[in-house]
C-alpha cells in the first residue's frame, strides 16, 4: 500500500517537472537583465568571469545571505554536537608511514590549489566557494591519513569570524565611499584580466575562501572528534 | 559528443537507482558520491564549470566524507 502510494506521489512529482521544463524555451534570447550581464558586465566590473561578476557584484548581497546560511548550519551543528558529553579519547592506532607522508605531502598542494582557484576567482572559473570547498577537503585528507594532527578550534573559530567581518567591512565601506548601496564597488577596478583588477571582488572571494574553508573544516573536526 | 553525455546519463541513472536499492549504507553512499560525480562532469559539458567545480568537491568529496562519518556511528546493514 505505502509502495503505490508513494510510486503515485512520483509519478506526479514527475509529471509536474516534465511540464515546467516543457515550458522553458532551450536557446531562446536571454532576458533583459541577462544580456545586459553578457554585453556589460566586463566594463561595469572589471571581472573576467562574468558568474563572478554576477555572483558579487550584482547579486553581493544574496552571497551575503548564502554565506549566513552556511554559518548557521555550522553553528547549528556544533551546538547539537556540544550537549554531548565528551567521550574518553581512544586510542588511535597511529597511520602507516606511507599514508603519513603521502598525506603530509599532499595536504599543502591541496591547500595552494584551493587558494589559487579563489584568489583567481575573477578571472577564471571558480571562487571563494569552490576553493573553500578544496581546502577543507585538504583538512579532511589529514584528518583521515594522519589521526595524531588536530587544528585548533579557537583558530578556527578566529579565522572565520575576521573573514565575515572582512566581508561586511568592505561592503560597509563602499556605502560610506559610494553612497549607494551596500557592496559598492569603490576600488580602480584595473586592467581586464590582470590579477589585480575588478576592484573589491578578489579581496571579498578571498574572505569567503577563508570563510567556507574554515566553517567546513570544522564541521569535519567536531564530527571527527565524536566518532 | 551528444554519445558521451548519453552514456553518461545512462550510468548516473544507474547509479542513482543502485544507491537506493543497495542494503549495505556504505556501497549506497559509494553509489550517491558516484551520482555527484557524473553530475559534475555532465555540468562541464553544458559549459558551466563554476557549478562543476562546486558540484565535485562538495557534493563528491565532503557530502560522502560526512555520509561515512555518520555510517560510522550508526549501523552499516539497513534492517
Amino acid at each position: 500500500m505505502r509502495k503505490i502510494v508513494s510510486l503515485i506521489l512520483l509519478a506526479i512529482v514527475a509529471l509536474g517537472i516534465a511540464l515546467c521544463v516543457m515550458n522553458i524555451p532551450f536557446g531562446a534570447p536571454k532576458t533583459k537583465v541577462g544580456n545586459h550581464y553578457i554585453n556589460k558586465g566586463r566594463e561595469e566590473t572589471g571581472a573576467a568571469n562574468i558568474v563572478t561578476s554576477v555572483v558579487l557584484n550584482y547579486r553581493g548581497f544574496d552571497t551575503l545571505g548564502e554565506v549566513t546560511v552556511l554559518f548557521i548550519a555550522a553553528v547549528g551543528l556544533s551546538a547539537v554536537l556540544a550537549t554531548r558529553k565528551k567521550k574518553v579519547e581512544k586510542e588511535i592506532e597511529p597511520s602507516s608511514m606511507i599514508l603519513n607522508t603521502g598525506c603530509r605531502f599532499l595536504f599543502p598542494l591541496i591547500l595552494f590549489f584551493g587558494a589559487y582557484i579563489f584568489v583567481h576567482g575573477h578571472l577564471t572559473p571558480g571562487g571563494g566557494f569552490q576553493g573553500g570547498a578544496i581546502i577543507a577537503s585538504a583538512f579532511l585528507l589529514t584528518y583521515l591519513g594522519c589521526r595524531g594532527r588536530r587544528v585548533s578550534e579557537r583558530r578556527i573559530k578566529v579565522t572565520e569570524s575576521l573573514s565575515g567581518l572582512v566581508f561586511i567591512v568592505v561592503g560597509l565601506l563602499g556605502l560610506a565611499v559610494g553612497g549607494q548601496y551596500f557592496l559598492n564597488n569603490f576600488l580602480p577596478k584595473g586592467i581586464l584580466l590582470s590579477l589585480f583588477s575588478a576592484g573589491i571582488i578578489p579581496i571579498i572571494y578571498i574572505a569567503i575562501g577563508f570563510k567556507v574553508g574554515s566553517e567546513i573544516a570544522g564541521i569535519i573536526d567536531k564530527l571527527m572528534e565524536e566518532s | 559528443m551528444i554519445f558521451i553525455v548519453i552514456i553518461f546519463v545512462v550510468m548516473m541513472l544507474a547509479a542513482a537507482i543502485a544507491a537506493s536499492i543497495f542494503k549495505d549504507l556504505m556501497s549506497a553512499v559509494i553509489a550517491s558520491c558516484l551520482v555527484s560525480l557524473i553530475a559534475s562532469i555532465l555540468f562541464y559539458f553544458l559549459q558551466a564549470p563554476d557549478v562543476a567545480m562546486a558540484e565535485a568537491a562538495i557534493g563528491a568529496a565532503l557530502v560522502t566524507a560526512i555520509f561515512i562519518i555518520a555510517i560510522r556511528r550508526t549501523k552499516r546493514h539497513e534492517e
